[in-house]
């Protein structure tokens, strides 16, 4: 068992859900449900945003590049969710060299 | 060519017998004398930064500096007991500067040596030297602009915003309208190419395509009736951010080319980018022309990135593409984008020109 397939394990719908859940109260004080439309509700900026592709990218070692970086993929948290779960998927499937397949 | 002198770019002064005459703990009326007042409003002025470094008690040795008058003039004083290399490597990690662009003043050859020892890239400078200090090339920026003279007071302001961010609990947007921003578009003059100079030299900034632009290339093509050249400034409650980007369009009938857009790290939290980009489609939405952003991926543009898909720019192809000269280097992307007008900034004060308005304009 290597240290990236226990991480992968660890990627579910509510995992994730979870983890993007506590980034946003820890950088907005407020607490917002899966569905909760961020920028209608001018909770984050377009900028937070960003902080928000840099925090998913690092968190799951995944690239959210190209058509990916679409805005309503951050819509709200089950958005971002769904792209976490895809893109996690995408690279499985890949066979990241990095899981020394 | 001999490598040019890196400018320093904050001094750290001790204070017994190097700032001021006397040792304060031995109960002396120290004396600040007028050549060192000189020299610190000189520094200041020329946008180096002041900090100290003093083995004293914090409270008496800042009082004596607030009596004195120049308590001001230094951000994140270092006022203790622990040796003084610790302190100094601190200033510049708060500062975020590299080592080798921090001097430290000291009459003790041990303090300096200790400091040298420790942070070999400081430069050690004696108390005896301070009277040639201003006159040191490493002392002397070969730009200065209203934006050095008002770096102290930019920084200062920073750190208060940044308290106010740390403790301020709501929604980012309230927190960004509680900033009352404002931000300034315009055609660029001399002095803004010059600020804008100094920030691409100075501060860690995000170029779309990492090409640098001269000062000379800028200022040629501000004459030229097709390009348009424009600095971005932006200030809020707290004071000035100072030039903090610059744009470089080429307009033809049907499709507008942003060449370079390029603006400070400080202000991507505060949207700039984005309200930037907003700026420009709405711009190009009224003159009915599409967009052509030049993206090319660098460490450091990754922002940039987010901010034109985010903004809906794609690589889909279109007919107003073909009449582009090819980009310029070759690996330079276009981004696409059909414009639309955008709702105004619910955070940020735009005031800004009307490019159609700007024909052919000198500076």
């Amino acid at each position: 068992m290597t240290i990236e397939s226990a991480t992968a394990s660890a990627v579910t719908t509510e995992a994730v859900t979870a983890t993007i859940a506590e980034f946003l109260k820890s950088k907005t004080k407020a607490a917002c449900a899966a569905d909760t439309d961020l920028f209608a509700g001018g909770l984050v900026s377009s900028m937070f945003a960003m902080q928000l592709v840099v925090f998913l990218e690092g968190s799951y070692d995944i690239a959210i590049v190209g058509p990916d970086l679409r805005m309503d993929n951050f819509r709200t948290i089950g958005k971002m969710t769904e792209l976490v779960l895809r893109l996690k998927d995408d690279s499985e499937a890949a066979g990241d060299p990095a899981d020394g397949i | 060519m001999a490598e040019p002198t890196k400018t320093v770019k904050c001094l750290v002064w001790d204070l017994d017998n190097t700032l001021w005459q006397g040792v304060l703990l031995e109960g002396d009326d120290v004396q600040l004398s007028e050549e060192t007042r000189t020299l610190l409003s000189t520094l200041d002025a020329r946008g180096i930064l002041q900090s100290v470094c003093s083995k004293n008690d914090f409270a008496d040795a800042w009082e004596r500096l607030e009596k004195l008058g120049v308590a001001e003039y230094f951000v994140h004083p270092a006022i203790g007991w622990g040796p003084k290399s610790a302190a100094v490597r601190d200033i510049a990690e708060r500062l975020q500067f590299a080592e080798d662009t921090i001097a430290f003043v000291d009459d003790q050859p041990a303090e300096r040596a200790e400091v040298e020892f420790h942070l070999p890239k400081v430069r050690c400078y004696a108390a005896e030297q301070l009277p040639e200090l201003a006159g040191l090339p490493e002392f002397s920026p070969a730009v200065v602009t209203q934006d050095s003279r008002r770096r102290r007071e930019m920084y200062q302001a920073g750190l208060r915003r940044d308290a106010e961010r740390e403790t301020f609990a709501g929604p980012d947007e309230r927190f960004l309208r509680s900033l009352e921003l404002v931000a300034t578009i315009a055609p660029a003059g001399d002095e803004e190419l010059l600020r804008v100079e100094e920030l691409t030299l100075r501060t860690s900034q995000m170029n779309a395509t990492g090409v640098h632009y001269s000062h000379e290339m800028l200022a040629s093509l501000v004459k030229d009736p097709r390009h348009r050249v424009l600095t971005v400034t932006m200030s809020d409650r707290f004071g000035p951010y100072g030039a903090v980007g610059v744009m470089l369009l080429e307009l033809h009938e049907h499709v507008w080319n942003l060449k370079l857009l390029a603006t400070s790290c400080r202000v991507v939290s505060l949207g700039a980018g984005t309200l930037i980009l907003n700026w420009i489609a709405d711009q190009a939405a009224r003159a009915d022309a599409h967009l052509a952003a030049d993206f090319r991926r660098n460490e450091r543009n990754r922002m940039m990135e987010v901010a034109y898909r985010f903004a809906g720019y794609t690589t889909d192809t279109c007919d107003c593409l073909g009449i582009l000269p090819p980009p310029d280097p070759s690996d330079v992307e276009r981004l696409h984008l059909v414009p639309v007008m955008h709702d105004a900034s619910s955070t940020v004060r735009l005031n800004a020109p009307d490019l159609r308005g700007m024909h052919g304009q000198p500076a």
